[in-house]
């Protein structure tokens, strides 16, 4: 069959990609500049590059395109490409984003777009930061611990509503950017006695999780540092995943911890705020 | 001498996704020393990615669903190429797995009674998939991970495998770099697990993230392992396609379950128009039925949209030939139509698919509540990979097992949605218990340092050739189109021919391939070492799909359109032969015990 012609369906993917070349063609590209961190261990520098850019292009293709062309040894860190892993985290024009969700048609093109990798945690190597603390915070958090299951099938039954309840929290992506812009940790670096807003969240997941019988407040408290949150809310802000993290999980801790032990300041905090309903 | 770092475990799991994890989880049971590496961050493997939910017939939701079910659906939509060995274990034990993973804190979308609730999928006679919204893989990823950290794993993340090291003819242990550093380490192991996953980076047009690059099935390969199925890759019908920057990312399967219409540019349903005869007697004849499915009523057949994914890529390529594409070379996913029968129906959408709202908001300013997403097909997954033993999933060394989509032999010739999740705790837990076991009943192997001074030279070799010479960016970019265009989803002897003359001259200009810079975090020495590997799965998956001169499941032959029976009693092998190059042979395939063989008789109908 050596030499057998395309016949209809291979001349259809021909087609397809053909297709898919000539709008490429068509799509509007314009030359963009840039100013990516570049150096090693904390020292280094803004490095100016300019690519062609096309529509729809996310800050993420722009480093790609830069590294294959230009700077074959450019660290960045990224896996899905979707906003799913949170793995590209950047302080992209100063505002900590994820590399892969933010287009540059949202960002000015009249100025560079400006690439640094995340300040609150040690660099590494250009946009790539050592997050390992991260890493070492989250084994200290009391486990999932589920009551004995009660249903006949040797199971739990578990209410929708319970399920939506924490769900929000579940959706986090570890990508680290609300870490980044805490104060606590990125000007005072409580790295030791504080475990910032992501483990708040964990620490919510747990709380609020429908089966979890084990007890958290005290060590919030007096391991982990809630009370260093001053509710700026500048975590909820940068989350990519949209999860309300001051309003949901640490006031309704903060709570559980004042109801426990009480503390003047986080008194006050309940009074502005009203009695929530225990979740 | 190259400097390293040597350490020693009992078991050894190379790869922390959902097969990994499951089977370090496993492996550490029993005080089994346990190491972990992984090429990215802990929770960030391509598992993080899966959308819309694992497969097992819990019955929560159709009481008629059993293991029976599960496993002939399994073996239909593979062909009956698939190992029905491992397809029977799977069937049997993903419920228990599933409620395992509940018990560890996963969270389930529920049923009205308060139990696991399950989506329908192509392929899958009754609702199964277990799910979480459209972002299953990260609840079980995350699931996992938080498990596992208490259970005294050892892991090494952003550390990447380079080679296996043998002891004579078992398994020895690894050798890697750290990513941050770029300082080579030895692991010494009595057993090695590899679950690196896929290979979708052989592709131009993918879903997989940049890990994919075929290390598993490559490392095993070139320690003696054989590997099977390889001709057989997934492409998935609904990846996006515009703007370009977006090419390839997944559309969940999950928009069509929950009543997601195809239609091409013209509006029209197209996928009623050709409905294999196999899946006739299942699949909805008209627009009502498939509606009434969806939305969970028993006596109604699946719409056609729900077919398996090779039948709908095939047709969405058709559409788009014969000029009824959308206006960026693809086909219509309406998930919107269905406010004409759903009174709340954009917040319906919102809640059943909220990464798929967010992913075309974002990143194509469409809103999929009032618009018609634009997709065409993606590569997504390999069905083929290391052969192993159904029951241990050793591989063909001793001592070296595998399981995760590197794995090989559950799927056949196309797998169906969902059967990836619950495939990898079911033959994680596996590779986990029989991993220790070995351990437990082997000395402790010894590494040859010769072997070890020879990698980690040739690791280093990129950089005495600085960047002046070829690039790595380059020939990985020219070995995906040469997949992509030659042996993608319509395949053809002559371009196969050729894609195999073009690696052969890619493995040429891999070998003069040099990178700048240090050995600290540069990922242009990350892909040029990658390019070994991809440079071995490429040759394998184009010599089997040479070899198959029939069309079956994910391989299609446009010389040779139909199924030849001849070719179903068989699977293919590739092995690594003396003088280096590829050896091809058939492996028969065992008969089918009489009790698996009457299901398939009995649910024929
Ligand atoms: C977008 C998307 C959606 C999907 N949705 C579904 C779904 O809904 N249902 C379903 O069943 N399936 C789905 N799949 C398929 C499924 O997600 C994958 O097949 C599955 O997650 C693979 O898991 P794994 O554990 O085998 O490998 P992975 O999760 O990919 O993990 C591989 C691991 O190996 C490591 N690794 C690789 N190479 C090396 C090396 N050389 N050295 C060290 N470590 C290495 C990686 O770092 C990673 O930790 C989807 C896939 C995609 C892409
Ligand atoms: S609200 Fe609390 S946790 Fe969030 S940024 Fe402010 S101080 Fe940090
Ligand atoms: S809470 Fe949000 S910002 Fe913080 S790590 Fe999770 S996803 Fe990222
Ligand atoms: S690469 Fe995964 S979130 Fe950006």
């Amino acid at each position: 069959m050596t030499g057998h012609s395309k016949d209809a369906s291979t001349q259809a993917v021909d087609a397809y990609t053909a297709a898919q070349a000539a709008q490429d063609a068509a799509v509007g590209h314009r030359t963009r500049s840039f100013r990516l961190w570049r150096g090693a261990d904390g020292s280094g520098s803004l490095h100016d590059y300019v690519t062609e850019t096309n529509e729809g292009m996310v800050v993420l293709d722009a480093v790609h395109q830069i590294q294959a062309e230009q700077a074959n040894d450019l660290a960045v860190r990224w896996n899905c490409k979707a906003g799913k892993c949170g793995s590209c985290s950047a302080e992209i024009n100063g505002q900590p984003k994820l590399m892969c969700m933010t287009r540059l048609d949202e960002l000015p093109d009249d100025e560079p777009v400006t690439v640094e990798p995340m300040r609150a945690f040690p660099h590494v190597r250009d946009l790539v930061t050592d997050v390992s603390w991260n890493y070492r915070v989250k084994p200290k958090i009391q486990r999932f611990t589920p009551r004995p299951p009660d249903a006949p099938d040797g199971t739990w039954r578990i209410d929708q509503r319970d399920v939506d309840r924490v769900q929000e929290f579940r959706k986090c992506i570890e990508c680290f950017l609300c870490q980044d812009v805490c104060h606590v940790l990125r000007d005072h670096h409580k790295h030791d006695e504080f475990i910032g807003p992501r483990y708040l969240v964990y620490a919510a997941a747990l709380e609020m999780h429908p089966l979890d019988v084990a007890d958290r407040v005290t060590p919030l408290k007096e391991e982990f540092g809630i009370g260093y949150c001053n509710i700026t809310k500048c975590c909820t802000k940068v989350c990519p995943e949209h999860i309300t993290i001051t309003d949901n999980a640490i006031i309704p801790l903060k709570e559980r911890v004042v109801d426990r032990h009480f503390d003047p300041l986080q008194a006050l905090v309940r009074l502005v705020r009203g009695p929530q309903k225990s979740p | 001498m190259t400097e390293y770092q040597t350490i020693d475990h009992d078991v050894l799991v190379i790869g922390a996704g959902g097969a990994g994890l499951r089977a370090a989880i496993e492996a550490a049971k029993d005080g089994t020393r346990v190491g972990v590496v992984c090429k990215s961050l802990l929770g960030k493997a391509h598992t993080v990615m899966a959308e819309g939910g694992m497969a097992a017939a819990l019955a929560n939701v159709d009481d008629r669903d059993t293991w029976r079910v599960h496993f002939a659906d399994t073996m239909r939509g593979g062909q009956y190429l698939n190992n029905w060995r491992m397809a029977e274990l799977h069937a049997r034990e993903a419920p228990a797995r599933v409620r395992e993973l509940e018990a560890w804190g996963a969270l389930f979308d529920r049923t009205a009674d308060g139990r696991i609730l399950q989506r329908n999928f192509g392929g899958h006679r009754y609702p199964r998939l277990a799910h979480v919204g459209d972002r299953t893989g990260l609840e079980m990823i995350r699931t996992l991970q938080d498990h596992g950290i208490h259970q005294g794993l050892d892991v090494h993340m952003e550390c990447t495998v380079v080679s296996l090291l043998k002891d004579g003819d078992r398994i020895a242990g690894a050798l890697a770099y750290d990513r941050e550093r770029g300082r080579f380490r030895v692991f010494r192991a009595k057993a090695v697990i590899i679950a690196t996953g896929g290979v979708g980076r052989a592709y131009g047009i993918t879903s997989n993230s940049w890990e994919y690059t075929g290390d598993g099935q490559a490392l095993a390969y070139l320690a003696g392992a054989a590997l099977t199925d390889m001709e057989f890759v997934q492409f998935h019908p609904t990846g996006m396609i515009w703007p370009p920057s977006v090419r390839g990312i997944l559309v969940t399967e999950g928009v069509r379950g929950e009543g997601g219409v195809l239609r091409n540019g013209a509006g029209k349903r197209f996928m009623f128009e050709n409905i294999p005869e196999n899946y006739r007697s299942q699949t909805a004849d008209n627009e009502e039925e498939g509606w009434r499915y969806t939305q969970g009523d028993k006596d109604a057949r699946r719409p056609p949209e729900l077919l398996t994914r090779d039948h709908v890529a095939r047709m969405i390529v058709r559409e788009v030939k014969e000029g009824r594409g959308s206006p960026h070379g693809g086909v219509y996913l309406d998930i919107s139509w269905i406010k004409e029968k759903l009174p709340n129906a954009a917040e319906h959408i919102r809640k059943k698919l909220p990464s798929m709202y967010h992913q075309f908001m974002q990143l194509a300013g469409i809103d999929i509540t009032k618009e018609a997403m634009e997709i065409g097909p993606t590569t997504h997954y390999i069905m083929g990979g290391i052969r192993v033993d159904a029951d241990s999933q050793m591989s063909t060394v001793p001592g070296l097992f595998a399981c995760g989509e590197c794995a090989a032999g559950l799927h056949g010739a196309n797998r169906l949605g969902g059967n990836s999740l619950s495939d990898l705790l079911v033959f994680g837990q596996r590779a986990g218990q029989f991993a220790a076991e070995f351990a437990r009943a082997n000395t402790a192997p010894s590494v040859d340092q010769g072997v070890i001074e020879q990698e980690t030279r040739t690791a280093l070799e990129p950089f005495s050739r600085g960047s002046t010479a070829e690039g790595a960016y380059q020939v990985q970019e020219a070995l995906q189109s040469t997949m992509q265009n030659l042996v993608g989803i319509v395949r053809v002897e002559s371009e196969m021919e050729r894609a195999l003359m073009e690696l052969e001259s890619l493995r040429q200009r891999a070998q003069r391939v040099g990178v700048p810079g240090n050995r600290e975090y540069n990922p242009g020495w990350h892909t040029a070492l990658d390019l070994r590997h991809l440079l071995v799965v490429s040759e394998a998956i184009a010599r089997s799909a040479l070899a198959r001169k029939e069309s079956r499941g994910g391989h299609f032959r446009d010389d040779y359109p139909d199924k030849d029976p001849a070719f179903g009693t068989f699977n293919h092998i590739v092995t690594r032969g003396r003088g280096d190059d590829m050896q091809l042979t058939r492996q028969p395939i065992p008969p089918m015990p009489d009790e698996l063989a009457a299901i398939i008789t009995e649910m024929q109908s």
